[in-house]
């Protein structure tokens, strides 16, 4: 229980990450470290967008599943870790300071 | 009718009255109107004819006879006979649509039906008449004898006329008889065989019945409950679906058959609810993969390094190689402690094991196990915190999530990594014979007869001591005391005292199972068999000082090293006494490790913070790199190790801290190929390699070998 919280406190305090959200599988945010408005957005598109990804995997092959997913922009890179019921999203910004 | 009919009937009647008709001479009394007068004038006319022959008649005047005068009654009237109906309207007035107005209709009917009556004739030719023969069964008969009647009365005439009266008068006899037995046929069967419906007036007969009055009743349901329902059928979903009933089915025949299990199932129950109740411990795997992912990102060149970076400039170096420092493993709370002993887990190639104790007799406090992955170095995977600190451990080769520890105060550990507990799953008691001094080493052997699974474990008090791992328990059994000088002094009534050395390492053969090699703090190294657990089959005067550690070659047989304090590292072959390299390192040396792909690289590390790595094919006297690895200075490297499957060491240090260090490919040199031949890879060439230097290095060997 409390590893779990942890786990998400030392992501949060890792170097670059700007925030955490964590959704469930409707796609309606439980957990995040940023703004609500951000959050919703975030949460909505990425819910989509990682079910698609899925979606591609395991239609190619059945027995394989998605693993992680990561969004790599200019400015930032979305990571997102899907599960059976919950999808974790975190924002990075790599390397660089 | 027949009064209506009077007055119209008396206007003909006027007519014929004067031939007389005397009945209606009576019924005429009673209506006093002029006709009638005129009447009487007939009357009397007739009767004066009927006087003529009848007897004298009286006449009858009725009482309400008008009276009229003479000469009224010799007034003639005119009387016009038309055909118009008396009784019709003459002024039938009609509404016109068109005109808007009441227009009087021109002319009227002046039709007066007197008498009607419905016959019951049909013309013969008519259908209806046809089909009623039809029934009959008389088809055209009848209209044949008709036909016939018509020829044979020609005929008849005819034959009057001319031939035989017989001939003729018989058909014609038949004719007639059959004319009248047709005749009567029909009228017979009319009668008698079938009831013909009655074609002719109907009579239907209805009544109308009490309809009953009409209530309409209604009630309203509870709409049943709706639940919007939406999928999408994939190749995987139907994949899953198909998965889910497998696995349904599984369990209801494992059910079938072990319904004992029911504990097993019980605990699985709590452990699903327990899991079910909190949200937030669900996402426990996806967290650790995103750690993973951010570790990623950030240490993304190191990663990189890892992979893929190879130091160019060692082609310019013949002897020389570098140490590319990667990863550095920290936890905040293993700071203090310094790493006694690293392990790379067998299974998983990315994981580490970490010890963490103290190596200052006066400074003891706790200790700790850490296990790393390198996909994550910001954090440990498992934390195990122990009272004592931890001297080493050994991860097993078979079952990677057992770990055995042996700790400061003498007393051993295993630790199942698959539990949550912080406590070691077996651990050894005082009274099960631990160590009184603190465990060095730790080493997993293969299962023994009964399946058990055991490890040997070797302590500051002498003994290297064998533990078996026994449903719950640890049982030890003494394999060997490490005895100092070979002769016993006497303890007086005929025991025999031993002063025990101090083992500080061992190691075993890869290849021979009993063979052992156990290195002391007085600087002897003994060669030991398991099953002799009296004598030493050989010792080695190795060192000056406590040897820290001793190992046997990954593939040569017969050769080891070993290190020391005394700032030497030296290299054995088992059967000679004398060493075949000794090295000079400078500094007190704290661990050496073979390389795990050559049989000739060696690695060890100093107090100084240096990682010395030498390959002897390539120098046998000088190191091929030297490298501080260390940031501060006067941190002691404590331990070392090569990983099994990448090109890189770990090394501990007293701070706490693992660095891992890539080799550089000078460091990591295979025999030179030679053109159009393969490289043969595999033990059979390390060992002629090893070989070949020895051959060069030993001296002339005694024919004992």
């Amino acid at each position: 229980m409390s590893e779990v919280e942890e786990m998400l406190k030392r992501i949060q305090g890792h170097k670059g990450v700007i925030g955490i959200i964590v959704v469930n599988s409707e796609g309606i945010p439980i957990r995040t470290t940023l703004d609500n408005s951000t959050t919703v957005q975030y949460a909505g598109l990425i819910h989509n967008l990682s079910n698609k990804a899925r979606s591609v995997v395991r239609d190619i092959d059945p027995q394989n599943d998605l693993t992680f997913l990561r969004i790599r922009s200019k400015k930032h890179e979305i990571m997102v870790a899907p599960d059976k019921e919950y999808i974790l999203i975190c924002i990075q910004n790599p390397s660089d300071n | 009718m027949p009064v209506a009919a009077k007055p119209a009937l008396k206007k003909p009647a006027d007519t014929m009255s004067s031939q007389g008709i005397a009945s209606k001479k009576a019924s005429k009394g009673g209506k006093g109107k002029t006709p009638r007068g005129k009447d009487m004038d007939d009357m009397s006319e007739m009767g004066e004819v009927g006087d003529e022959w009848m007897q004298q008649k009286t006449m009858v005047k009725p009482d309400d006879q008008l009276e009229l005068t003479e000469q009224e009654l010799k007034e003639e009237f005119t009387r016009i006979l038309t055909a118009n109906n008396p009784h019709a309207p003459q002024n039938i007035v009609r509404f016109s649509f068109k005109e808007k107005v009441f227009k009087q209709v021109a002319s009227v009917d002046q039709l007066a039906i007197h008498f009607s009556l419905d016959g019951n004739m049909l013309h013969k030719d008519s259908d209806e008449a046809r089909r009623q023969m039809a029934r009959g069964g008389l088809a055209e008969a009848p209209s044949e004898p008709t036909v016939a009647e018509g020829e044979e009365k020609a005929g008849e005439a005819a034959a009057e006329g001319g031939e035989g009266e017989a001939k003729p008068e018989g058909e014609g006899g038949e004719a007639e008889k059959e004319e009248g037995a047709t005749q009567t046929a029909p009228a017979a069967k009319g009668g008698d065989t079938k009831k013909l419906t009655n074609q002719f007036n109907f009579s239907e007969r209805a009544s109308q019945t009490f309809n009953n009055p009409y209530r309409e009743r209604g009630t309203q349901t509870e709409p049943p409950p709706r639940v919007n329902f939406s999928s999408t059928a994939n190749q995987w979903e139907i994949y899953d679906a198909y998965v889910e009933d497998i696995q349904r089915q599984e369990k209801s025949k494992e059910k079938k058959g072990f319904r004992g299990q029911q504990e097993s199932t019980s605990r699985k129950k709590i452990s699903a609810i327990e899991s079910q109740g909190d949200d937030i411990s669900r996402i426990e795997k996806p967290a650790k993969i995103l750690e993973r992912m951010v570790n990623q990102n950030t240490y993304d060149d190191i990663a990189q390094d890892f992979k893929y970076w190879e130091d160019v400039s060692d082609e310019y170096r013949e002897q020389e190689g570098t140490l590319l420092p990667l990863w550095k493993f920290s936890y905040e709370k293993s700071k203090r402690l310094a790493v006694t002993s690293l392990c790379w887990d067998p299974k998983y190639k990315d994981l580490l094991a970490v010890g963490h104790g103290s190596y200052d007799f006066l400074k003891q406090t706790r200790g700790l196990i850490c296990l790393y992955s390198l996909k994550n170095p910001s954090f440990p995977e498992f934390i195990y915190n122990t009272e004592t600190g931890v001297m080493c451990l050994d991860i097993h080769p078979a079952y990677p999530h057992l770990v055995a520890v042996g700790f400061y105060d003498g007393s051993v550990g295993v630790f199942n990594l698959t539990e949550k507990l912080q406590e070691p799953m077996y651990k050894c008691t005082a009274k099960g014979g631990k160590h009184t001094d603190p465990v060095w080493q730790v080493k997993w052997q293969k299962d023994d007869l009964d399946n058990n699974m055991n490890f040997f474990s070797i302590g500051g008090d002498g003994r290297v001591v064998s533990w078996t791992l026994v449903k719950n328990e640890l049982l030890c059994t003494d394999v060997i005391l490490l005895k100092l000088d070979e002769s016993p002094a006497d303890g007086g009534e005929g025991t025999q005292l031993f002063t025990l050395g101090c083992g500080t390492a061992f190691d075993f053969h890869k290849q021979t199972d009993y063979l052992f090699l156990v290195g002391t703090e007085e600087g002897k190294i003994h060669k030991c068999s398991k099953a002799y657990s009296s004598q030493f089959l050989d010792t080695f005067n190795a060192h000056n000082m406590a040897v820290q550690s001793v190992r046997w070659n990954t593939f040569h047989p017969k050769i080891f090293i070993s290190c020391s304090a005394d700032w030497t590292v030296k290299i054995w072959e088992h059967t000679s006494n004398m060493p075949l390299f000794t090295f000079d390192l400078g500094s007190s040396v704290g661990d050496v490790a073979w390389a795990p792909y050559s049989s000739t690289v060696f690695a060890a590390v100093t107090s100084d913070g240096k990682v010395h790595v030498f390959d002897l094919n390539v120098n046998k006297y000088e190191a091929l790199c030297e490298q501080v690895v260390v940031t501060k200075k006067k941190t002691k490297l404590t331990h070392i190790e090569f990983n099994p499957n990448y090109p890189m060491i770990i090394v501990g240090d007293d701070r706490g801290y693992v660095t891992s260090l890539k080799l550089s490919p000078n460091l990591r040199k295979m025999p030179k190929e030679k053109k159009g031949v393969e490289a043969a890879k595999g033990p059979e060439v390390e060992i002629a390699k090893m070989d070949k230097l020895l051959s060069l290095v030993r001296e002339p060997p005694p024919e004992k070998k």
